[in-house]
């Protein structure tokens, strides 16, 4: 594997909860490669979003990054862990060395600005452009993501754009700098199925002409199959397994990536169930909170292979071969 | 843009004329005759003599009579005499006093506005911090405090014991005029006068901010390396702002209340010195005018909240 242009190590964040630390993020090992796409996958609560808002540390008030280190590689081929650079230093990567795209594009973006003077905010910040070059080049990046007619476009604003497009505009403005990185947090979440597909196509076009790492974060496994090459499982705030990503559907070698998948319907795989009698599969039980973790693995409270062992002590992340990984004591018996 | 400026100028001249009925029904209501003000008390008349006086006013006329003779010379820009002291021109005596009551009020606004604002920002910033709640208790006290209290008051402290500010008047008599006499005589009166607006203003706008601070695009704006400074000023505050200018228009109306208040406790000529005394002798033309004018006023600054609001927002379409 290359030198990595992101490489995360031992993170642990923190959400202060009551007047107490509640770890939200525990212990994350992740590693990308230059123009590698990495998905995090997870359930509601598993602590995916955090670990993508703790590189930049765009976390809430309450929230902190406690330990680890975020190794980043930049432009200029120096690593420097962003965990602990000054406010100063990190808001210089901001925008410049990483870009970042969110879930919402219809709140993401600022309603009382136009589409292009959002665009050119980074470039003017970071590149250090004159108003009216930035303001061509986000038309430019417009006219990238597949924008039709940018220039009048780059004019309106916000409310003026659909859905679809409105992301297109915030990948534009990710990229407005051309970052070694590219962290998408849930991009396709709130976008219609046809729309979901269009927006993958272009990150993955985007990312053959610039070559960008991605940090992809979702909840769909099916998103994971269509744009990744490796993928990290997380729950309950840990990476439970992790490998390439036609290993790990192929092999999971977790049992709750197992039930993950078991849980993704298949096409008329319903009527036959519902005609066999059997209801669709689910993975028992709930995600326990994260503030009263049960002892050992997570997982073993809602774990159909769970022994005594499982409960005595969290596991560490197996190596299972092939570059693969699993925080299952009994990943060879499954 | 121009359709809707001219449909609000028509209504407004549409609630203008409610307004002068509403006045005008309200003050005939009212117990109380001009002409007992009118007569010199010393000198007895006969009730022929007042009635003759009476009718040389007009004032034996039906109401209706009298009112759509007003209405009609206003609509000439004739607003007509004052009783009391005959042979002035109501214009004359409104125009005479529009200018300091502007002055004052729009001083007391753009301090309570700036202030406000200002103080509302640096509470939503630094929320829940010592300086969050000593301010956020001074606008509380700010908003408790009537102005006839706060006017006495600063009165007392300013111009009494601590002699920095003069008691009253806008300029000094017989000095000739300059604009720093002018602003020592203005800062005291101004500034009492904006307390409760910018108390009222600094609750709104922390409120406001701290909503817009949890907003995506504001991480958006930091995750593109926006400077902090400029993720409050440039991609937070217009957002805040909104629900602030719309109170800011609607409390204008307020203030006059405010500011009649103040121009009697720092016997500043204004609209508001004038109104006081015009009721106090039941001057009817001179309130009705004053009322007038006032009203007009009102109106138009609320045109301009409105073209405010749609030139911050863009989502709003005048048409």
């Amino acid at each position: 594997m290359p030198e990595p242009i992101l490489d995360i190590s031992g993170l642990t964040t923190v959400y202060r909860i009551a007047g107490k630390d509640v770890a939200v993020v525990q212990d994350l090992d992740l590693a990308i490669a230059p123009g590698e796409t990495v998905a995090l996958v997870g359930e509601s609560g598993s602590g995916k979003s955090v670990t993508s808002l703790s590189i930049l540390r765009l976390l809430p008030r309450i929230g902190r990054v406690a330990k680890g280190s975020v190794g980043f590689r930049s432009k200029s081929g120096v690593v420097r862990d962003l965990a602990r650079l000054d406010a100063d230093a990190l808001r210089q990567v901001r925008g410049n060395d990483v870009g970042m795209i969110f879930q919402e594009p219809m709140t993401s973006l600022n309603p009382v600005y136009t589409v292009g003077e959002q665009i050119a905010e980074p470039i003017r910040i970071h590149l250090g452009k004159s108003h009216k070059d930035a303001a061509a080049a986000a038309v430019q990046l417009l006219a990238d993501v597949g924008i039709p007619d940018p220039a009048r476009r780059a004019k309106q604003y916000p409310h003026e754009l659909s859905g679809g497009m409105r992301q297109r505009a915030t990948i534009a403005m990710a990229l407005a700098c051309d970052p070694a990185l590219l962290i998408a947090d849930e991009p396709t979440t709130a976008l219609d199925v046809t729309i979901q597909a269009q927006i993958l196509d272009l990150l993955q076009q985007l990312q053959a002409q610039r070559g960008m790492g991605i940090l992809f974060v979702t909840h769909n496994l099916g998103v994971v199959a269509e744009i990744a090459d490796r993928v990290a499982v997380m729950y309950a705030g840990r990476v439970v397994e992790t490998g390439r990503v036609a290993d790990v559907f192929a092999h999971p070698r977790h049992p709750y990536t197992i039930g993950l998948m078991r849980s993704v319907p298949r096409l008329g795989e319903a009527t036959l169930l519902k005609q066999a009698g059997t209801p669709l599969p689910t993975i028992p039980g709930t995600v326990p909170s994260l503030a009263r973790l049960p002892q050992g693995c997570s997982f073993a409270p809602r774990c159909s292979h769970a022994i005594e062992a499982c409960r005595a002590a969290v596991p560490p992340l197996l190596d299972t071969g092939n570059d693969q990984a699993s925080r299952c004591i009994r990943w060879q018996e499954l | 843009m121009l359709t809707f400026i001219l449909r609000r100028l028509a209504l407004g001249l549409l609630m203008l004329i409610a307004l002068s009925v509403l006045v005008f029904v309200l003050l005939r209501l009212a117990p109380g005759d001009p002409i007992d003000a009118y007569i010199d008390p010393n000198v007895s008349m006969s009730r022929a003599e007042m009635a003759a006086i009476r009718a040389r006013l007009g004032l034996d006329q039906p109401m209706p009579v009298q009112y759509f003779a007003w209405l009609g010379a206003a609509a000439t820009g004739d607003l007509g005499y004052s009783i009391q002291r005959s042979g002035v021109r109501v214009l004359e005596l409104v125009f005479e006093r529009i200018g300091p009551t502007l002055l004052l009020m729009a001083t007391g606004l753009v301090l309570s506005i700036v202030l406000g604002i200002a103080t509302g920002i640096i509470g939503a910033v630094r929320r829940n911090s010592t300086t969050d709640v000593g301010l956020s208790v001074a606008a509380f006290v700010g908003i408790s405090s009537p102005a006839f209290l706060t006017a006495l008051l600063g009165l007392y402290f300013f111009s009494v014991q601590f002699r920095i500010a003069p008691s009253g008047g806008m300029l000094t008599p017989g000095a000739p005029f300059s604009v720093g006499d002018l602003l020592a005589h203005l800062i005291l009166p101004a500034a009492l006068l904006s307390i409760g607006q910018a108390a009222l203003i600094m609750r709104y706008m922390r409120a406001s901010m701290l909503e817009v601070l949890n907003q995506d695009y504001v991480r958006t704006a930091r995750a593109k390396g926006v400077r902090e400074f400029f993720v409050i000023v440039k991609h937070a505050l217009r957002n805040a702002l909104l629900p602030v200018i719309t109170l800011i228009g609607s409390t204008i109306g307020m203030a006059i209340g405010g500011a009649i208040f103040i121009e009697s406790v720092f016997n500043w000529p204004g609209m508001g010195l004038l109104m006081v005394n015009a009721v106090e002798t039941r001057d009817y033309p001179v309130i009705m005018g004053a009322t007038l004018v006032i009203g007009a006023c009102v109106i138009l600054v609320n045109l301009l909240t409105d073209i405010t609001y749609a030139a911050v927002d863009p989502r709003i379409q005048v048409a």
